[in-house]
């Protein structure tokens, strides 16, 4: 006999997979912990802590003299610089893509309920994505050792790197914003006769500035960040001089070079959080 | 020329949106220079009309005529000429909020200046003349420079009327434009319009919310409900009875349309004595 039928529906039944996907939840961990070599003894081991003691009896005190400080103006100058310049050739990389990335501008939405050849603009549209995709799935510092074979040691492949890099990352994120934008403005441009360019100067671009700058901003802080480490693959900066210091095991050099570190870093977020909060009005 | 003179014909203009339908069957001829109100409860399709007759949406079925051409039939350059014809005043939310007014009412130029134009604009402004005199004719010439959503809902209001005045369209199309305003300010904004609409000959179509403002301020009113005309007629023709079969299950407007019988108090108080509101 069926239930009489209530003044409310019935509840729906209980999913049954609740305890099937926390089984397998476990297992993932579990299996995790073991091919990821976790140990936690090996950290207490007699061995790695006599090579810990010997890496920080060689740190300090940290070599401040006026020498090396003069010295490292040049790496400092560079890390910049590669921030810098990487940022702006991911700007120019990731800026038409992203627009060409923007559903609601390329193929989809009000300014294409009547056109015919919408589907024109979904090959570019499509292509776009798939780009910045490959872009930014590389990480930069793969596609510094990609740039070094290319370009030779030096800042230049650092640039190279951080702008396809990041220009993927500014790409789609451009995109997302741009597909954000309130459509209203932009619908009372469209019937006024204005053509896609003129929806997307009068329009789509003056409403997301602040964010497109903002998110840029917080890239660059990430490029000094980026710049810095891939010295490592040989793309210049201070991470050149980090990686120098350790194979001499010049301890103390890599500890002045870190707090370097630590002081730019902290100078860069300062700077783009200030514009970044004044742009947020 | 048989029918040289209508701006609009629709015949049988049906509209869907993934299979819920907004408008059933619409047919309508506008002359040239009307000037017409459409009233109606919310959701009975008003908007919908409007942005199928300012060419943004495409009928599901039926057939539009814009100036005697079939708009379906039209090439995408024809289409965005034939927009360019016409000038919509939206709700709200219809001006870029980060752009200065001076940019917002030069917006209107878009559809006629090249891209190399458009660009310079945005860092010298172009034709600023016309920019500030639209400005003036809407009452607010000092808010040139200031940024639009500094502005509060009936200046915003003003500027996209100037907008459309620096457009210079054939037709005028304003869909709900003073129902974000205080009454006094409405029929004032509405006054404008008409006025601005009539020294320069252009045909106007309101979308209104309220009632009292169309009845007294328009030729000629059309009624919409359930997607489908319920009257088109000359305000006095009107009757209580009409009005109330347009709102029937409305709580709302049917509130509004009774506080413009006489007698009672309520802001129609400056309306005039409605023929057949008697007591």
């Amino acid at each position: 006999m069926a239930r009489p039928a209530g003044p409310f529906p019935a509840s729906p039944a209980r999913p049954r997979v609740a305890p099937l996907l926390l089984a397998a939840l476990a297992g993932t961990f579990a299996l995790a912990l073991w091919t990821a070599e976790v140990d936690p003894r090996r950290l207490v081991d007699p061995r790695a802590l006599s090579h810990a003691g010997r890496f920080v009896a060689g740190a300090w005190p940290p070599r401040l003299d006026p020498e090396f400080l003069r010295f490292l103006a040049r790496p400092v100058a560079e890390t910049v610089q590669i921030s810098v310049m990487g940022t702006v050739i991911a700007v120019i990389i990731g800026f038409p893509l992203g627009l060409l990335a923007t559903a609601s501008l390329a193929w989809r939405g009000i300014l294409h309920e009547r056109t015919l050849g919408r589907w024109v603009g979904f090959v570019p549209y499509a292509l776009a994505r798939a780009l910045l995709s490959l872009f930014r799935s590389i990480p930069e510092y793969v596609w510094a050792l990609v740039f070094v074979r290319a370009v030779g040691l030096g800042p230049f492949a650092g640039v190279l790197a951080l702008g396809v890099a990041y220009g993927g990352m500014l790409g789609k994120v451009y995109s997302e914003i741009l597909e954000a934008v309130d459509p209203r403005p932009l619908e009372a441009l469209h019937a006024a006769g204005a053509r896609r360019w003129g929806v997307a100067l009068y329009g789509l671009l003056p409403e997301a500035l602040p964010h497109l700058v903002s998110y840029t901003l917080y890239r660059w802080e990430c490029a000094i960040r980026a710049s810095a480490i891939m010295g490592f693959v040989g793309a210049g900066g201070l991470g050149q001089q980090v990686e120098l210091a350790m194979r001499m095991f010049q301890f103390d050099e890599v500890l002045t070079l870190l707090g370097v570190l630590l002081v730019l870093v902290g100078a860069v977020d300062l700077v783009s959080g200030r514009i970044r909060a004044r742009l947020a009005t | 020329m048989p029918g040289a003179s209508w701006v609009y014909e629709l015949a049988e203009v049906r509209k869907a949106f993934d299979g819920v339908v907004a408008l059933d069957g619409v047919s309508l001829a506008i002359e040239r220079g009307e000037h017409v109100a459409f009233i109606g409860p919310s959701g009975a399709g008003k908007t919908t009309l409007f942005r199928i007759l300012n060419l943004t949406l495409a009928p599901t079925s039926g057939t539009l005529r814009f100036d005697g051409a079939d708009v379906a039939a039209l090439t995408p350059g024809e289409l965005r000429r034939a927009r360019r014809r016409i000038g919509s005043i939206y709700q709200q939310h219809n001006l870029v909020g980060r752009l200065r007014v001076v940019h917002n009412v030069l917006a209107g130029n878009l559809g006629r200046w090249s891209l190399a134009t458009a660009l310079a604009s945005l860092v010298r402004p172009r034709e600023l003349e016309t920019a500030a005199r639209a400005l003036a004719q809407v009452g607010i010439p000092d808010k040139l420079y200031a940024r639009t959503d500094e502005l509060s809902g009936g200046q915003q209001q003003r500027v996209a009327i100037a907008r459309v005045l620096v457009q210079d369209p054939d037709v005028v199309l304003a869909d709900e434009p003073v129902s974000s305003v205080d009454p006094a300010l409405a029929a004032a904004l509405v006054a404008l319009l008409r006025d601005l609409a009539r020294a320069t000959g252009k045909t106007l179509l309101v979308n209104l919310h309220s009632v009292d403002l169309a009845l007294t301020g328009f030729p000629r009113v059309v009624g919409i409900r359930q997607g489908r005309i319920l009257f088109d007629l000359a305000p006095d023709k009107v009757t209580p009875e009409l009005l109330e079969l347009l709102y029937a299950g409305s709580a709302p407007e049917a509130q509004d349309v009774a506080a413009l019988r006489p007698g009672a108090v309520a802001f129609g108080k400056a309306c005039r004595p409605l023929p057949g509101f008697t007591r």
